[in-house]
């Protein structure tokens, strides 16, 4: 079918002006629908990150048993009962063996087991109650970026170190190297020294939390095997309930995405992709209807040369098969020429770091440049088809109209 | 010449054509009875309105009649399909129309080559080969690149014949391929076309109300009330 290729390109290009405003229009729908890509997955990974980046993708803990029967006996009537869960407070049990199984699970890209607890942390005549996090030394950022959050020390916790929040800090007067004692709810007791201090932006970590070394959190708490939880983060995101489903399956134990513990972020990133999704067909729809309607004018305007193309033998679907490839010719052309035009405009706007007060946080790499073009041949090829239809059927003695 | 070159190319038999149904129905053709040898040159006269271009179409597999015989080269061509019909046209069935008749984005060559090219699904060396040759007979060697839109009325008439001649078919169908020119320009195509009726024993069929051209043909055919007289 080169020779209708050559019909098609020269067509196009004997009409540089019609052509070029077609191509134009396409390459600037193109380009929303590649802006919009940019703009909502670069929303979506700023909003995890302000919400999601101190939090765990995966939650694993022992899993909850069923409830015991309390009235087994027809006799005995039950007059009151309140126990929603029967979860083992004791944490995972043999967790050693199961943290290598879940690190090599795919798509789990670091995984944190933790003691936790309830303490008071005392100094001098000041309390205050905090919950406290045992961390393994070597993963102490693994979960929480306590690098990018330290305000004054370091993110180090061997032996009797202690991180703190930045309210916490300032409630108790401490600063790092400051001693203090911390006294769990079992009652044990521990002198620990701060050794960094964090402003994580986030009101319970920043003022009721403690984080120290896992061994000293076993001892603390009186848990020397297991451990109460383990944390995980992901490669991808989105792929949390699937993986969790994974853990479940493979380990017994019960795992919580981030999709049920944030759910609100959740949804709410779900209906902001969901407009995303709307305003992009809606790019796709003007392709559709630019394209359809140019080439219908195209096919009107050249109704005799199809009626001359058609006596000299040329079959109906080579008339159709210009037709087509001229729409789809003017969707790879504007889906490259917009795609270009993304690439040129969204790379410098798309922020280095951080994104600042004003600044949009578009992320050119989920443009999804390839899946522009794509859609906008296709899109094209499909507008060309009624248009290209038309002129297959135009009889040629009234379009040569002698 | 020879018995086989006057074998006949084409026979319509009680061929009727009429336009519209019910109350608008018009019969143009009322029972067309013809027989067109091989490599003659037929002049085919009436009045307007008569039904020339009409009878053209039929023959030129554009227009389907509406009942009677039609064979051309011993196929029958009022069953075929349109696909046949498609594929005989570019093989059998040279065409010089009045208007329209060439692609306006396209060369004089590019036009030429058409005929060939659309059935080979590109342009071979060899056809733009002939196509050239072509070009030069009919007098415009020297404006084989030219955009048709470049070219005079004449002239585009003169490529019209070229192209009508590229694949060798049987019979080329001229609808009043001068009602456009001026007097020389006429002439210069009635020129060709005999010339090339002879060396390229190519058969023509020429639609006029021009009693001048239709005296430069070697036979004539005259059409009214829908009926056929020679
Ligand atoms: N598509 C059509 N629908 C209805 N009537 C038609 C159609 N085409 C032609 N006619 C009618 O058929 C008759 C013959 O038309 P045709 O074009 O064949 O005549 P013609 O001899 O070629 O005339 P002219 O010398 O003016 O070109 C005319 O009366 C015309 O009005
Ligand atoms: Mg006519």
């Amino acid at each position: 079918m080169r020779y209708g290729l050559k019909v098609a390109l020269r067509h196009l290009t004997s009409n540089p002006s019609q052509t070029g405003l077609l191509v134009f229009g396409v390459a600037v729908a193109v380009f929303i629908f590649i802006f919009m890509s940019a703009l909502i997955g670069g929303l979506a990974d700023l909003m995890v990150n302000r919400t999601l980046g101190g939090q765990a993708h995966i939650t694993v803990k022992a899993a909850d048993r069923p409830l015991p029967l309390l009235a087994t006996d027809p006799g005995i009537e039950v007059l009151l009962a309140r126990q929603t869960s029967v979860r083992d407070d004791t944490g995972i049990q043999n967790a050693t063996p199961l943290l290598p199984v879940i690190d090599g699970l795919p798509g789990v890209t670091v995984s944190s087991a933790q003691i936790t607890g309830g303490a008071v942390l005392i100094r001098g005549e000041r309390l205050r109650q905090v919950s406290v996090t045992g961390l393994s030394p070597d993963r102490v950022t693994a979960i929480i970026p306590f690098d990018q959050y330290l305000q004054a020390g370091r993110s180090s916790l061997t032996g009797d170190r202690v991180m703190i929040g930045a309210t916490l800090a300032e409630e108790l007067h401490l600063s790092v190297g400051a001693p203090i004692t911390l006294r769990t709810d079992q009652g044990n007791l521990a002198a620990l020294r701060v050794s960094g201090i964090y402003a994580t932006g986030v009101g319970g970590l920043d003022s009721a939390a403690a984080f120290l070394d896992i061994k000293t959190a076993r001892s603390l708490f009186n848990i020397p095997n297991a451990v109460s939880r383990i944390e995980l983060k992901l490669t991808d995101l989105y792929e949390a309930e699937a993986v969790a489903r994974r853990i479940v399956a493979t380990t017994g134990l019960d795992a919580e995405p981030w999709t049920q513990t944030a759910q609100q972020l959740y949804e709410g990133l779900k209906a902001q992709s969901d407009t995303g999704l709307i305003l992009k067909l809606f790019a796709l729809i003007t392709i559709v209807i630019g394209v359809a309607s140019s080439l219908m004018l195209t096919t009107y305007r050249r109704r005799p040369e199809i009626g001359i193309m058609r006596a000299m033998g040329a079959s109906q679907g080579f008339i159709l098969f210009v037709f087509v490839s001229q729409g789809a010719i003017i969707g790879l052309i504007g889906g490259v020429f917009g795609a270009a035009m993304g690439l040129a405009i969204l790379t410098p706007l798309t922020p280095k770091g951080d994104v600042a007060a004003g600044q949009l946080p578009i992320d050119v790499a989920q443009g999804s440049i390839g899946l522009a073009i794509l859609l906008t041949m296709l899109g094209a090829t499909l507008a060309s088809i009624l248009p290209a239809r038309f002129a297959a059927r135009i009889d040629p003695v009234e379009a040569i109209g002698q | 010449m020879t018995l086989s070159a006057k074998a006949p190319l084409l026979e319509l038999r009680n061929l009727t054509k009429t336009y519209g149904t019910g109350e608008t129905a018009m019969q143009v053709l009322k029972g067309v009875n013809l027989t067109l040898p091989k490599g003659e040159m037929i002049a085919l006269v009436g009045a307007s309105g008569s039904g020339k271009s009409t009878l053209l179409n039929i023959i030129g597999t554009l227009l389907r009649p509406t009942s009677g015989a039609f064979t051309m080269l011993g196929q029958d061509l009022f069953t075929a399909s349109d696909a046949t019909l498609t594929e005989f046209r570019n093989r059998h069935i040279g065409f010089v129309f009045q208007f329209h008749n060439l692609l306006p984005d396209f060369t004089a060559l590019e036009n030429v080559v058409f005929p060939t090219a659309v059935r080979d699904g590109f342009e071979r060396t060899s056809a733009r080969r002939r196509g050239r040759d072509l070009l030069d007979l009919v007098g415009l060697g020297d404006r084989v690149d030219f955009r048709t839109t470049e070219l005079s009325g004449g002239q585009k008439q003169r490529v019209a014949v070229a192209r009508a001649l590229m694949n060798k078919p049987e019979l080329i169908l001229a609808d009043e391929p001068t009602g456009n020119l001026d007097t020389k320009s006429a002439q210069q195509v009635m020129d060709l076309i005999k010339a090339v009726n002879k060396s390229e024993n190519a058969t023509f069929l020429i639609s006029t109300h021009d009693e001048r051209i239709a005296g430069q043909c070697s036979s004539r055919v005259e059409i009214g009330d829908g009926h056929i007289s020679w």
